[in-house]
């Protein structure tokens, strides 16, 4: 037998040395739709709690949206369950190349291609695009799957620290000798819901002649008044030459993702790009629904200007009750604790108050940055925000930190 | 030797501290306190080949290797003989 008892120790051994780390991940289970109220198992077969969910990515509240589910009933009655096939043998549907066209108009960009996920996309883009000679300069907070596609990819990569535009001035000087330059950042940085100052940015990527890569997961459809995105908000929408995102957060929930851009850029994805040639068609039922979204979010504003007006609530409320938040304008708003065990602890009181949040630590986030990440939807009501806000209030007093700010905590917890 | 440590320990406090208040000696722990994260080490291997006329095979460039200033300097020095 090749799976020896040795192999299967050994594997043991390895899963036992994450749980020592405290870095285990426990399965939890959701027996309802996606939405702001939610049914949990929790541990594993544990009895059933109904919570309210502050850590979905459901910003816009459309993963179980009517309009969105008819569409995709729509989808599969008239396209099918799903292709069978890679996109450029016999994978690409009408709807595909109507969806394609329709973020493209939706996000300002030239040409768009469908990935299976964003993260295939991250994979792809930069192999397809540059070659030994180029270097991509990256901030260093940028997502996982941005990471592993610039390592994929034969240029050479820089980073510089997190939204300092000196830094990246000096790394683009240092590296003014390459044929091209891609800047790599994420609008919206999924853990500190900072939002990259990309008006700076492309100043400085025309300064010297760089190119600029925007994944905005966090931001498309709701960022921006229209909901564009982060290129939007900073009134750059015809600066940025790339921009990777999901349809699997605001834009539906479900998966997909897409590289859009510069017509050239998208036209080496389309021919070279691995996880786009090696992998199956997007489901016409994603495909169906995603128009749809794309649909709703260019009728009216109103889910995203309620998702603000939520954000807004929250973040007034959690800083009046004396929790110490990271500051910022976008629906992710990390609770800082700074010590690993205390957000672990305070996240568990918090399912216990009936408020499903998460704990996070390095190494998801920087040694002694640990948090738990509150993502506000526009699904959530006013007083559901307010109950959020109350336990936050209950379980801060209970581990004494109501007041404190980095340094009380640190003092009274470590890091 | 030395000279390549506080070379190496500028470099380092100008390419990756961010907070001000924190102490980097020549013991500190860079990689697996996390304060340098692999993918940033890149701007250090590329510092010290540029700086050192060297050149580090990836087999040597771990984050073992990378984890202090001392141990930094110490694959430098071999190095540059």
């Amino acid at each position: 037998m090749a799976y020896s008892d040795t192999a299967r120790a050994a594997f043991a051994a390895e899963i036992e040395g994450i749980r020592d780390k405290g870095l285990f991940k426990d399965k939890r289970f959701i027996w309802s739709p996606q939405d702001a109220e939610i049914e949990v198992e929790f541990p594993e077969g544990a009895a059933r709690e109904k919570v309210l969910n502050f850590c979905a990515n459901n910003y816009l509240g459309l993963s179980s949206h009517p309009d969105v589910l008819s569409a995709a009933h729509g989808a599969l009655d008239a396209r099918g369950y799903g292709m069978s096939s890679v996109r450029f043998i016999c994978g690409t549907q009408d709807i595909h190349r109507e969806l394609q066209d329709r973020v493209s108009e939706f996000l300002g960009m030239e040409d768009t291609l469908l990935f299976p996920s964003c993260m295939d996309a991250n994979a792809g883009v930069f192999e397809a695009v540059l070659d030994k000679e180029d270097v991509t300069i990256a901030d260093r907070l940028i997502h996982a799957s941005l990471v592993d596609g610039i390592r994929l990819c034969s240029a050479e990569y820089d980073t510089f620290k997190h939204m300092d535009m000196k830094h990246l001035k000096k790394k683009l000087e240092l590296h003014a000798d390459k044929r091209h330059k891609l800047v790599v950042t994420d609008g919206v940085f999924s853990m500190d819901g900072d939002l990259a100052p990309l008006d700076e940015m492309c100043d400085l990527c025309d300064e010297y002649g760089a190119m600029i890569l925007v994944d905005d997961s966090h931001a498309s459809g709701f960022i921006g008044k229209k909901g564009r995105g982060t290129h939007e908000h900073f009134d750059v929408m015809d600066r940025v030459d790339l921009i990777t995102t999901t349809f699997g957060k605001a834009l539906g929930g479900a998966s997909g993702g897409c590289v859009s851009g510069r017509r050239e850029l998208v036209e080496l994805c389309r021919q070279k790009a691995r996880p786009y040639l090696f992998s199956n068609s997007l489901s016409p039922v994603i495909v169906g629904a995603t128009i749809e979204v794309i649909d709703l979010l260019s009728r009216t504003t109103e889910r995203r200007d309620k998702l603000e007006e939520n954000t807004k609530r929250f973040r007034a409320r959690i800083t009046e009750a004396g929790l110490n938040v990271r500051e910022g304008e976008t629906p992710i708003v990390p609770v800082m604790l700074y010590n690993a065990k205390l957000a672990n602890d305070m996240a568990r009181d918090m399912y216990a108050e009936g408020i499903y949040v998460i704990g996070f630590f390095f190494p998801v986030v920087p040694a002694g940055q640990a948090r738990i990440r509150v993502q506000l939807s526009a699904a959530h009501e006013p007083d559901q925000i307010d109950r959020c806000v109350e336990a936050f209030r209950k379980v801060g007093e209970k581990h004494g930190i109501l007041g404190l700010d980095k340094a009380g905590i640190i003092e009274k917890y470590g890091t | 030797m030395d000279e390549i440590k506080e070379s190496v320990l500028e470099y380092v406090k100008d390419e990756y501290v961010e907070d001000e208040d924190e102490d980097v000696t020549y013991e500190t722990k860079l990689i697996s306190s996390g304060l340098v994260d692999s993918f940033s080490m890149v701007s250090l291997k590329a510092f010290l080949e540029k700086r050192y006329s060297i050149s580090l095979p990836d087999s040597e460039a771990t984050p073992e290797a990378f984890d202090t200033v001392n141990s930094i300097a110490e694959l430098v020095k071999k190095h540059t003989g």
